[in-house]
């Protein structure tokens, strides 16, 4: 297939893989995080991993939005889903995520009308097609989906669709990096930097990680030549002593991001005082909520929504996978009591969860500590 | 079961089937590991009999000296018109394929329909039209038949469940327990082509992008395996699940491992385009018209002839072989170098976020 082979040639990755020895810095042990669970994703899946030289690690980062979600605002979908003439629209992801009483999926089980939409503004057709109901979409990720969020926000305005709501658990990418960075248990030399979300936001957000940390960045596409070509960028700043902002991914990411996709958000949406991220706790201005004027298209205005912060599974340890401090199968209940079909934690479940990506690709690993 | 748990891999461990849910979702219907706890923990405990125990695609019946093959389906399908087929052609071709994949030629089949209220005479007659043409083609007759209709709301247009009975053919005898270490897996054709048509032809995910289901009869594909009698040691269609959920059906039935080799595997161009940009993955999208066997070493280049000498095995590869070890498990060489575990499909398989 054009423009995906290319990305994928094994003769390239094996020269690269010869590049990446003869770089490492001798006798160094280096853990990069990937940020993104997209990245995870794609390096289980090619095998990526298995390419790398010893001593360089690979950490499994928060960048996944399933993931990050607390099971309080799962409580609170299930309990804006089961409201009566409510059509709640929600990513299929999120659908098997788990509340403390139930995952969506098994709302609807019990009569909520609970849909999978592609994109908000196919919620936002459903509600233009259902006059009679209301219908709340569960708007989740980072500034990669806030936008689309956004746009269909100002749609709703501009076509006068009322019965239409955004139940808004958008989150912003820099204040967990950070939470990430000042946490002592964890020592990362450098960050592979999520590619989607860059595009919009672009990469000087990055750039307090190289001056003030100390840490290089490279911001990185999905295929796996970019994830192999930018473990190399990063081991050659490393070995040179340098700690820079740099982008593999040009051909997608813009240095100053997409000016009108953060206009969008910045028009209809502002930052919490605080939210709360599973794992990570309440981290202060991290998350996004729709600005006063557009209360009327919030369902946490136009609802009575329960807002309980909720503690985990008690076995449950998604947290410490989301900081990179437990691998997914050094949780006491992965691939027992945790799989994909019964998930206890959001990262068995979603598509960008590192617990997923072990247990679908990588039960063939040799353990490591 | 004859997995044991492997201590020195990252939890390549299996457990018995358990039914925890209090309620059916649509993930028990999804082909994956849901569907067949579900199958394991209510159906067979509560059903349990020999003819059931196997669990394979049609239950092997001795009647009267004669041996038969037995099996049924349903099937729903939205929308019940996509290219490449329909639920009439598609319900004939997957009772007709489970037997084939059975090692039998199909005979007769039933066919038994529950409409809905308000269902068009038109597309009813053009659905069993087209029941009857791959009948036809299949060389089958729908025997008896049964209707039912329920109200508008409650029959989804229509369902249509067939049952079909086959004659075994005496010279091969297919099982989980001849597939043996060296044996070599063959497709018969490319891969998802069925799952993707249907979900494109669903229309809303504004991809112009014209899939034909692949859905079609696999006998004569079957039946020239055959041929090869005892060195022909398995065979199933890979429907729902995809080519990776009945791999793992068959690795966890004999408790060895099939490693895939990516670059191998046919797949469309549309097919994969379609897939990489809805974040899904060939291997788990469903084929209505496609057949893999497994077939001892040295007969795999013989099995590889027959398979393209027929039209629709004009595509057939030799994608993987069987391994002793890691037990249970279905690997994947990838294209870049590396290799994966290829799973069992867990929940619908489902487009990405971003």
């Amino acid at each position: 297939m054009r423009y995906v082979d290319e990305f994928r040639s094994g003769e390239l990755a094996r020269a690269l893989a010869a590049e990446l020895v003869e770089t490492m810095p001798p006798g160094r042990e280096l853990a990069l995080m990937e940020v993104c669970g997209g990245h995870t994703h794609a390096i289980y899946k090619h095998g990526i991993d298995e390419l790398l030289p010893a001593g360089l690690e690979l950490v499994h980062g928060p960048g996944c939005p399933v993931c990050v979600i607390p099971v309080g605002r799962v409580d609170d979908a299930v309990s804006l889903a089961l409201e009566p003439n409510v059509i709640f629209t929600t990513f299929g992801d999120m659908m098997r995520v788990p509340g403390s009483k139930g995952s969506l999926l098994d709302a609807r089980s019990r009569g909520a009308d609970v849909r999978m939409v592609y994109s908000p503004l196919d919620a936002l057709e459903l509600a233009r097609a259902n006059p009679e109901r209301e219908v709340i979409f569960f708007a989740i990720g980072f500034e990669t989906t806030a936008p689309s969020t956004a746009v269909t926000v100002l749609q709703a305005r501009a076509q006068g669709i009322e019965n239409f709501t955004i139940f808004c658990n958008h989150v912003t990418i820099v204040p967990p990096l950070k939470a990430i960075l000042d946490a002592p248990e964890l020592r990362l030399d450098g960050l592979i930097a999520p590619g989607h979300v860059s595009t919009v936001i672009g990469s000087h957000p990055y750039d307090f990680i190289a001056s003030e940390y100390g840490r290089p960045v490279v911001v990185a596409g999905f295929e796996p030549l970019d994830i192999l070509q930018s473990v190399l960028m990063l081991v050659r700043q490393l070995a040179a002593g340098r700690a820079e902002v740099e982008n593999q991914y040009t051909r997608v990411v813009r240095e100053q991001g997409n000016p009108r996709a953060l206009e969008a958000i910045e028009q209809t949406m502002e930052l919490r005082e605080s939210f709360e991220w599973r794992g990570l706790g309440s981290i202060p201005k991290s998350g996004l909520r729709l600005r006063e004027e557009f209360a009327v298209w919030d369902a946490e205005h136009r609802y009575n929504v329960p807002g309980v912060s909720v503690p985990d599974h008690k076995a449950c340890q998604c947290g410490q996978v989301l900081r990179g401090l437990v691998k997914p199968w050094e949780c006491k209940v992965f691939g027992t009591a945790c799989t994909p079909e019964s998930p206890i934690g959001t990262c068995m479940v979603s598509s960008e969860g590192a617990c997923a990506a072990y247990y679908h690709y990588g039960r063939n690993r040799p353990k490591r500590a | 079961m004859s997995n044991r748990p492997n201590e020195d891999r990252v939890g390549a461990r299996r457990r018995k089937a358990r039914l925890r849910d209090e309620r059916i979702t649509l993930v028990h219907g999804a082909g994956g590991k849901a569907t067949h706890n579900l199958i394991e923990a209510l159906f067979l405990e509560e059903l349990a009999n020999p003819l059931l125990e196997p669990l394979g695609d049609a239950a092997l019946i001795e009647a009267g000296g004669t041996k038969l093959a037995f099996t049924t389906d349903a099937h729903v399908v939205q929308p019940l018109f996509f290219p490449g087929g329909d639920i009439g052609s598609l319900a004939v071709n997957g009772t007709v394929n489970d037997i084939a994949v059975s090692g039998a030629r199909p005979l007769v089949l039933s066919a038994a329909f529950v409409l809905e209220e308000g269902l068009p005479v038109a597309d009813l007659r053009r659905i069993v039209a087209s029941m009857a043409e791959a009948a036809r083609e299949a060389n089958v007759v729908v025997a008896a038949g049964d209707t039912k209709v329920v109200e508008r709301g409650r029959g989804d247009g229509l369902t249509v469940t067939t049952s079909g009975v086959g004659l075994m053919d005496e010279r091969v005898a297919l099982g989980d327990e001849k597939v043996r270490p060296g044996d070599k897996v063959l497709v018969s054709g490319t891969l998802g082509d069925h799952g993707m048509a249907v979900m494109i032809a669903r229309g809303n995910l504004e991809l112009e992008v014209e899939i034909e289901s692949d859905s079609a009869s696999v006998f004569p594909l079957a039946e020239s395996l055959f041929a090869l009698g005892d060195d022909l040691r398995w065979l199933r269609d890979p429907t729902r699940g995809g080519l990776a959920t009945t791999l793992n059906e068959l690795t966890e039935a004999c408790g060895l491992c099939v490693l895939l080799e990516e670059k191998a595997l046919p797949v469309r161009e549309q097919v994969a385009a379609a897939c990489e940009i809805l974040g899904l993955d060939p291997l788990y999208v469903a084929n209505e018209g496609k057949l893999i066997a497994v077939v001892a070493p040295d007969r795999a280049e013989d099995a590889l002839a027959l398979l393209r000498a027929h039209p629709l095995g004009a595509e057939a590869a030799i994608v993987g072989e069987v391994e002793p070890e890691p037990k249970g498990l279905v690997l994947l060489q990838t294209a870049f170098g590396g290799s994966r575990v290829v799973d069992m499909l867990a929940g619908d398989p489902l487009p990405r976020i971003c």
